[in-house]
């Protein structure tokens, strides 16, 4: 194991929010069972009052979860040099079989912790807690993903070792040298082309119908998420080799530093913005009926539509610019 | 007009100290009326203001409230009145901060802190501008003349003009009901004729007032409209003013 | 949204004032606060600059090093290797490397002794460190007497000494001519201390090594990457044990800080009370807390990481430098460079904000929840 204050500081995190998360499930499963709107009780009024705490807990790990998704990725990117052929972060995390797993946990994580919110938001517009059940669900679901993140994330970091002489009659080159695979497997450039500008095309369509026939929210849900997918994937395929000027240079982890201009952050926050907005919107489609909710609802879910679509188009006009304003082309 | 139908309140009920500080009260306060709740403490009086001015839920029973104004609410022809028995607390304190102005027996203003700052806190979190509720707020002080107190700290004030902080405090999101607990308990004969006489001037505004007193300065006065007297948690006796 | 932001402006305002008026109670926590922040950023941004130092010196070592070792232990190495060495594809130079280690009894202290590839002085010249200057209070033109290893005296004039800029690389540092080294070691003709190869391409380093070890079984190559990863590696390793060590501190820190925020005082939660009977609902007075945390928090990151800034590159981390620098007669005085970066400042937030905010979770809501009526009954 590396000793680094960037471990122990991860470390910490993923205990502090996994504990936390754990704390919440536990009340958000006395709340599934005991809940009863029209009773006055005290045990009721006491699941009101729990209720404020397991928000309080989610927005701060939503919070703590996205800092900890980019402090990974920095700390990857740090330890690089520790390692034999590792030129980023793209090649700490292949050390060993846990490095990659961690990362699209936390992606997920993010996202879901970022729909819980939403959910939460909806609901206390509602005059009686209208999707109460779906929200501690849902919880039930994150909990176990984000400690599943943590003991990965443990075991990342536990089996690191640096590839140093540890002993001062030692040597390295007795041995076999290994090599990290620097080059990430990447789609085809041109077909990937299409399916991004394509599905950015149809998100707006979509995003645009709904917004004004107030119809089709989970489609364009459903199509919205797909191009977060694609979008992501894009980048590495295509995009990225735009930013980097090169060929062959396709790590999504690079464009995170200074010498790009950290565009990276804006890259992907973009993305994940976009991402939250879109599943909102599909997950609140069933409730729009909702006597409580039909007031607040759709204005809510518009907005949430509007904050994709911006993403995306920011993220759009972001890589064309790339595209343009390179003198690199690929053939 | 606040309806309330068979309301019980209970406290640590299922444990050796259950207590039932009002039982399965109902009645009917009227708009544009003064009602007094007469009774030694301990009659539950202080437990029916904090459920009729939307601060607790009851244990069982309904509270329904017509003609309030709230943003998540419009009443309609089939369903004119609220029923905010089981609304969330976000909802009943939105009510609350709206339709209800609160006077308390201690005054329990903040002390540190200027008059004029006390008078605004009801309207912190309304998310109006600032300069909004600060000009009410000085309305309010020369309404009650004791604007040249504006910025200074609570607690240099005297009783009197704490009284009127706290009145005019309890005015300053425009509340339809004034609700106020034993508001003559710490005050010389002068003072309380003062507080009824500013009563008398709020409800010729159309408020509705509800004050809870054992002092016969209150509930003797003429401007009331309806006293009810309570005991151990009941309403005893009725006595309207015609 | 200018509604959300009103709002959240007030509550500000409100939390602000009362973190005034409660000066005295808060001061302690913000005191503490500020402590574990300045400990741990200067222990941070000092490891940082140490190995940014680490690595500015190996930047001009030889990519690799072919040392020869004789039961475990380095061993003085043939010439005729070098001859050979520089027969293997893709090497371009090998250049034989004399230096060695050189104590004196007089003053306790170990020098360097080393003939550069270039501009070696004069024989009878010699060119010292800054260390080494300080240490036997010499100055340019004063001799020096070093023992050989045959029991002579040898006299050297002192023709220069290194800048003080330069210390970390050559404050014990002796320099000079070949002669003059052999003399003082008795050294073999025929003998190097060790190589410095290079190679034409970086990617080949490994291959060449590998293949001079296979040549050369009683060889060791070292790499340069080998030895600026085994620094880095010792100083994250020296600066985690401490970090580790300070992580009792800030347990108890974050106890403490539970402790406050649980331990609300009759007239704070009277207030709370009062606050929640004229309208304020609780997202609000949970809204207060965070602000309040915040401000502490913000406001005491800010004093810390100066302090230790101020601490670390002013003052070369006096607090540290025991610890951290090792065990020697003569230390190269140098201030450090200073280099701040947001990667840190992040791991410095994500090890104190962030625990901190986390303890005060629980108290927060339980302050926030107090009932409405209870300013009613008091």
């Amino acid at each position: 194991m590396i000793q680094h204050p960037a471990i122990l500081a991860l470390t910490i995190a993923s205990l502090i929010t996994g504990g936390m998360l754990c704390y919440a499930s536990w009340f958000g499963t006395r709340i599934l069972e005991r809940w009863n709107l029209n009773s006055g009780s005290e045990e009721q009024l006491e699941l009101e009052r729990r209720t404020y705490l397991i928000s309080v807990i989610l927005t701060y790990s939503l919070l703590f979860q996205i800092l900890s998704l980019f402090l990974y990725i920095f700390t990857a990117d740090n330890l690089h040099d520790q390692f034999t052929g590792a030129m980023c972060a793209a090649g700490s995390l292949a050390v060993n079989s846990y490095g990659y797993p961690v990362l699209m946990l936390k992606i997920l994580n993010c996202l879901l912790a970022g729909v819980w919110l939403i959910i939460n938001h909806v609901d206390t517009k509602g005059y009686d807690y209208p999707l109460i059940r779906q929200k501690y669900r849902l919880l039930g679901i994150l909990s176990p993903l984000i400690l599943l993140e943590g003991i990965f994330q443990f075991v990342y970091f536990f089996n690191l070792k640096a590839d140093i002489i540890t002993s001062c009659c030692g040597t390295l080159f007795s041995s076999s040298k290994r090599s990290i695979a620097g080059e990430m497997a990447a789609l085809p450039i041109e077909p990937m082309q299409w399916l991004f500008f394509g599905s950015m095309a149809l998100t707006a369509l979509f995003g645009t119908y709904f917004l004004l026939a107030k119809k089709g929210g989970v489609l364009f849900s459903i199509i919205s998420t797909t191009t977060f997918i694609i979008a992501t994937i894009s980048l590495v395929a295509f995009i990225s080799l735009y930013i980097y000027e090169l060929p062959t240079h396709h790590c999504p982890f690079c464009i995170l530093q200074r010498e790009y201009n950290y565009i990276g952050y804006i890259l992907y926050a973009l993305l994940l913005t976009g991402g939250t907005s879109s599943i909102g919107v599909g997950v609140l489609s069933p409730f729009s009926h909702n006597k409580s909710l039909v007031r607040s609802l759709p204005g809510i879910q518009r907005r949430l539509t509007i904050i994709a679509m911006s993403s995306y188009l920011f993220f759009v006009i972001l890589t064309v610019w790339y595209m343009l304003s390179t003198s690199f082309r690929i053939d | 007009m606040i309806k309330l139908a068979e309301v019980t309140k209970t406290f640590n009920s299922g444990r050796d100290n259950q207590f039932t500080a009002v039982n399965d009260i109902s009645l009917t306060i009227r708009k544009g009326e003064l009602t007094i709740l007469k009774g030694p403490s301990g009659s539950g009086k202080t437990t029916l203001m904090a459920l009729i001015g939307c601060m607790a839920r009851p244990t069982s029973g309904r509270i329904l409230l017509h003609d309030i104004s709230s943003s998540f609410f419009t009443p309609t022809a089939d369903e004119p009145t609220l029923d905010i028995t089981s609304l969330p607390e976000r909802f009943l304190t939105e009510i609350r901060r709206r339709s209800f102005g609160f006077i308390f027996q201690q005054f329990n203003l903040i002390k540190g802190i200027s008059a004029l700052e006390n008078i605004t806190l009801p309207a912190y979190p309304t998310g109006e501008h600032h300069t909004v509720f600060q000009k009410r707020g000085r309305e309010l002080m020369e309404f009650l003349s004791i604007s040249r107190h504006a910025d200074s700290p609570v607690d240099w004030l005297s009783g009197g003009e704490l009284q009127r902080v706290a009145i005019a405090r309890a005015l300053i999101n425009s509340p339809a009901i004034i609700i106020a607990d034993e508001p003559t308990a710490h005050l010389d004969s002068a003072l309380s004729h003062d507080f009824m006489d500013s009563i008398a001037r709020l409800k010729a505004e159309g408020k509705t007032i509800l004050i809870a007193s054992h002092d016969p300065l209150v509930y003797d006065s003429t401007v009331a409209d309806c006293v009810l007297t309570m005991r151990d948690g009941s309403i005893i006796e009725e006595t309207a003013r015609p | 949204m200018p509604q959300n932001l009103n709002r959240y402006r007030h509550i500000l305002d409100f939390a602000l004032a009362s973190l005034l008026r409660r000066r005295a109670r808060n001061f302690s926590l913000f005191a503490l606060y500020t402590l574990i922040l300045f400990l741990l950023a200067s222990l941070i941004f000092f490891v940082q600059a140490i190995k940014r130092e680490a690595s500015l010196t190996l930047v001009n070592a030889p990519e690799l090093v072919v040392q020869r070792m004789i039961a475990g232990r380095h061993d003085l190495i043939p010439l005729e290797y070098a001859k050979k060495i520089s027969e293997i594809r893709g090497v371009t130079s090998v250049v034989p490397r004399l230096w060695g280690y050189y104590y004196d009894p007089v003053f306790g202290a170990n020098y360097t002794l080393l003939v550069p590839d270039s501009d070696q002085p004069q024989p009878g010249s010699i060119i010292i460190g800054a260390g080494v200057a300080r240490n036997q209070r010499i100055k340019q033109g004063d001799l020096l007497t070093l023992q050989t290893a045959s029991k002579t005296a040898l006299l050297l004039t002192v023709q220069g000494i290194y800048p003080t800029d330069s210390e970390i690389l050559s404050s014990d540092l002796m320099v000079m001519a070949t002669d003059d080294f052999r003399t003082m070691f008795n050294f073999p003709l025929d003998k190097a201390t060790d190589l410095a190869v290079t190679v034409a391409n970086q990617r080949e380093q490994a291959t060449v090594a590998a293949k001079i070890a296979e040549t050369f079984p009683d060889t060791r190559p070292i790499l340069r990457g080998e030895m600026l990863r085994t620094y880095q590696n010792l100083f994250d390793w020296r600066g985690g044990m401490l970090v580790v060590m300070f992580g009792v501190a800030l347990l108890a820190f974050v106890i403490f800080a539970w402790d406050k925020a649980s331990g609300l005082s009759a007239d704070e939660r009277q207030e709370i009370g009062i606050l929640k009977s004229i309208g304020w609902e609780t997202s609000d007075v949970l809204l207060l807390k965070f602000w309040e945390g915040m401000v502490i928090s913000l406001t005491a990151f800010l004093c810390g990481v100066l302090l230790a800034y101020c601490h670390v590159f002013f003052f070369s981390a006096l607090l540290f430098q025991q610890a951290l620098k090792g065990w020697s007669v003569l230390y190269p005085s140098f201030t450090l460079v200073p280099t701040v970066d947001l990667y840190q400042l992040t791991i410095l937030f994500f090890l104190t904000v962030l625990p901190y905010t986390a303890a005060t979770i629980i108290p927060s809501w339980l302050a926030a929840t107090v009932p409405p009526d209870t300013a009613m009954r008091s």
